[in-house]
């Protein structure tokens, strides 16, 4: 009897060891054809003409393979967005999490998660629709798809990201911390900014490292409402063109296995850096400086 | 090693087997968004006639038709273009030959929003206001303001025609916008005051105001004429000369009252 269930408790320990090998093995094989079909582009230009060069014309002859536009593009777009999302994302934690009412916390809370559950194609069309004509009214600016407009739209995307991740992170900040400050005789106020902040600071830099990764490889919207102009913008109204947006423009009609079909696939492998960097600047921070327990702030 | 590859191969072999002795009707129709309302009005029209086949149609770009073609995994690809030398190579390399239907002609239209009071550009001026040499409409007896130019995005079919007839193989200067699909240009214009953009024939709303070129109006009468300057021809491509369910659609779709039709009902041109 006891055989049979030391047994069963190995094949089980198996079986989890393959639901969890499937989806590293899935990430291995996602890379090697992302490499392999990306590498193919530099028998054709230097990598560091692809990374620098200033053109993007990849269907003329001879084709210009420079994406150096399309990083700043996509940089520019998650800095403004992060400028917009962080404020509004850490400032709605620290409501939810330490002034709020419960029952104003009750509906508010899942009302900006709900945020997160809007389509990112939705997000796009009222970006496109609504907001673009609104800002060529109001700044009059050439067009209303521009730069502005794509930050603006990413940052809806990632609030929801960071704000519930750092409400969690000031959630779980220990008691006793603001029982000893607010015993100091600190305000409200004080003990927020003081100590409350500074102890889930890990938590908070996490999310907006994670919103942050979420809005650089955001496609859908930057497709919509970027404006789609391959230079390097000359102000916050100028139209651009991130990478996610020239990847998914663009692979539909490349000429399979072509130049500018690897080029696609290389521009892919570049945004995936940045996404992982992203990642593990994360992973550094939150696990460097983790909380544990009340004695380590 | 080998011995699993040979397994794969018959499992797969199999496979194949069992789908087409089950599914024997099946067609499928891959490619061009361009060409795509007229392979879905053509799918709907020609089941009518044929019930035991299933035709299905998708869309995912010429570039992916031709693949497709090339794969084996379609029995006819949409293409807004003529295939191009790489893919022929690539399609002899693997035993496929790729044979090209034109089906419809379609017109491509310069716009600009209806407020606009241009009523004509010549191909010299469409050419400098995409090369970003002109870039303010007074200059072309507009009102004191900056073009906002748009265009497609560079491996569209319609930005390849466009290319060659208008810009005759010189750059779109790279402060243009670049939209990914004719509905997107022709939203993008319908909201900005002082946009011109290009759109196929079958785009045209009346959020936007059509452009003359040269003096000749974008009609079908002027494409099939050839009066109209820029106009392409929509392709189908089959495996090999087509057989079986393959040319009866093929047959259908250059039949002169049945296929024919469907494309100046979908908004093109017809071939007659």
């Amino acid at each position: 009897m006891g055989k049979r269930r030391l047994a069963k408790d190995k094949v089980i320990q198996y079986i989890f060891f393959i639901f969890a090998f499937v989806s590293i093995a899935i990430l291995c094989m996602i890379l090697y054809f992302l490499v392999r079909e990306g590498i193919p582009v530099f028998g054709q230009v230097s990598v560091k003409d692809f990374l620098f060069g200033k053109y993007w014309y990849p269907t003329s002859d001879p084709p210009d393979f420079g994406i150096f536009p399309l990083i700043v593009a996509s940089l520019l777009v998650t800095v403004c967005s992060a400028a917009i999302a962080i404020p509004l994302g850490v400032m709605t934690a620290i409501y939810l999490a330490e002034i709020a009412s419960t029952r104003v916390k009750e509906i508010a809370k899942p009302m900006v998660e709900l945020l997160a559950s809007l389509p990112s194609v939705v997000i796009g069309f009222f970006g496109m629709v609504i907001v673009a004509p609104f800002l060529q009214d109001v700044f009059d600016v050439p067009t209303g798809l521009n730069l502005f407009n794509a930050s603006l739209m990413l940052a809806f995307m990632s609030v929801p990201t960071i704000c519930t991740i750092s409400e969690d992170a000031i959630a779980s900040v220990p008691i006793e911390l603001k029982e000893a400050s607010l015993a100091l005789g600190a305000t409200h106020w004080e003990s927020i900014v003081r100590v409350v902040i500074p102890a889930s600071l890990s938590g908070l830099s996490t999310a907006v490292i994670l919103g942050m990764s979420r809005a650089i490889g955001e496609t859908m919207v930057v497709l919509m409402v970027a404006g789609g102009a391959a230079m390097v913008p000359s102000s916050i109204f100028d139209p651009v063109r991130p990478m996610p947006a020239s990847i998914a423009a663009e692979m539909g009609e490349a000429p399979f296995q072509g130049d500018h079909y690897y080029a696609l696939f290389a521009t892919g492998m570049v945004l995936f850096m940045f996404t992982l960097f992203f990642n593990f600047i994360a992973d550094y921070i939150s696990n460097k400086h983790r909380q544990v327990g009340a004695a380590t702030l | 090693m080998k011995f699993n590859s040979l397994k794969v191969m018959i499992v797969l072999l199999c496979a194949f087997c069992l789908t087409t002795a089950a599914w024997a009707e099946n067609l499928e129709i891959k490619g061009s968004t361009t060409v795509l309302p007229i392979a879905q009005k053509a799918a709907e029209a020609f089941m009518k006639i044929y019930p035991d086949v299933n035709v299905s149609v998708s869309g995912g770009g010429s570039g992916n038709g031709i693949k497709a073609i090339i794969d084996g995994t379609t029995d006819v690809a949409d293409s807004s273009r003529f295939i191009k030398d790489k893919e022929v190579a690539l399609a002899v390399k693997k035993g496929v030959y790729p044979v090209p239907f034109g089906v419809a002609y379609d017109c491509i239209v310069p716009v600009v929003h209806p407020t606009n009071p241009i009523k004509n550009l010549t191909i010299n001026q469409l050419k400098d206001i995409y090369k970003g040499k002109v870039n303010n409409w007074k200059d072309i007896g507009g009102p004191d303001k900056k073009i906002v130019v748009i265009s497609r995005d560079t491996s569209s079919g319609t930005y390849e025609v466009w290319e060659k007839l208008i810009m005759k193989k010189e750059r779109v200067f790279p402060g243009a916008l670049l939209q990914a699909s004719n509905g997107a240009v022709a939203q993008a214009v319908a909201k900005n005051t002082y946009a011109v953009g290009y759109v196929g024939l079958s785009y045209l709303n009346k959020d936007l105001k059509p452009l003359t070129v040269d003096g000749v109006k974008a009609t079908a009468e002027n494409a099939m004429t050839a009066a109209y300057p820029i106009s392409r021809v929509l392709y189908m491509f089959t495996k090999g000369w087509p057989t079986g369910t393959t040319l009866k659609f093929i047959n259908f779709m250059m039949h002169p009252v049945k296929g024919q039709k469907i494309v100046a009902e979908a908004g093109y041109v017809p071939l007659y």
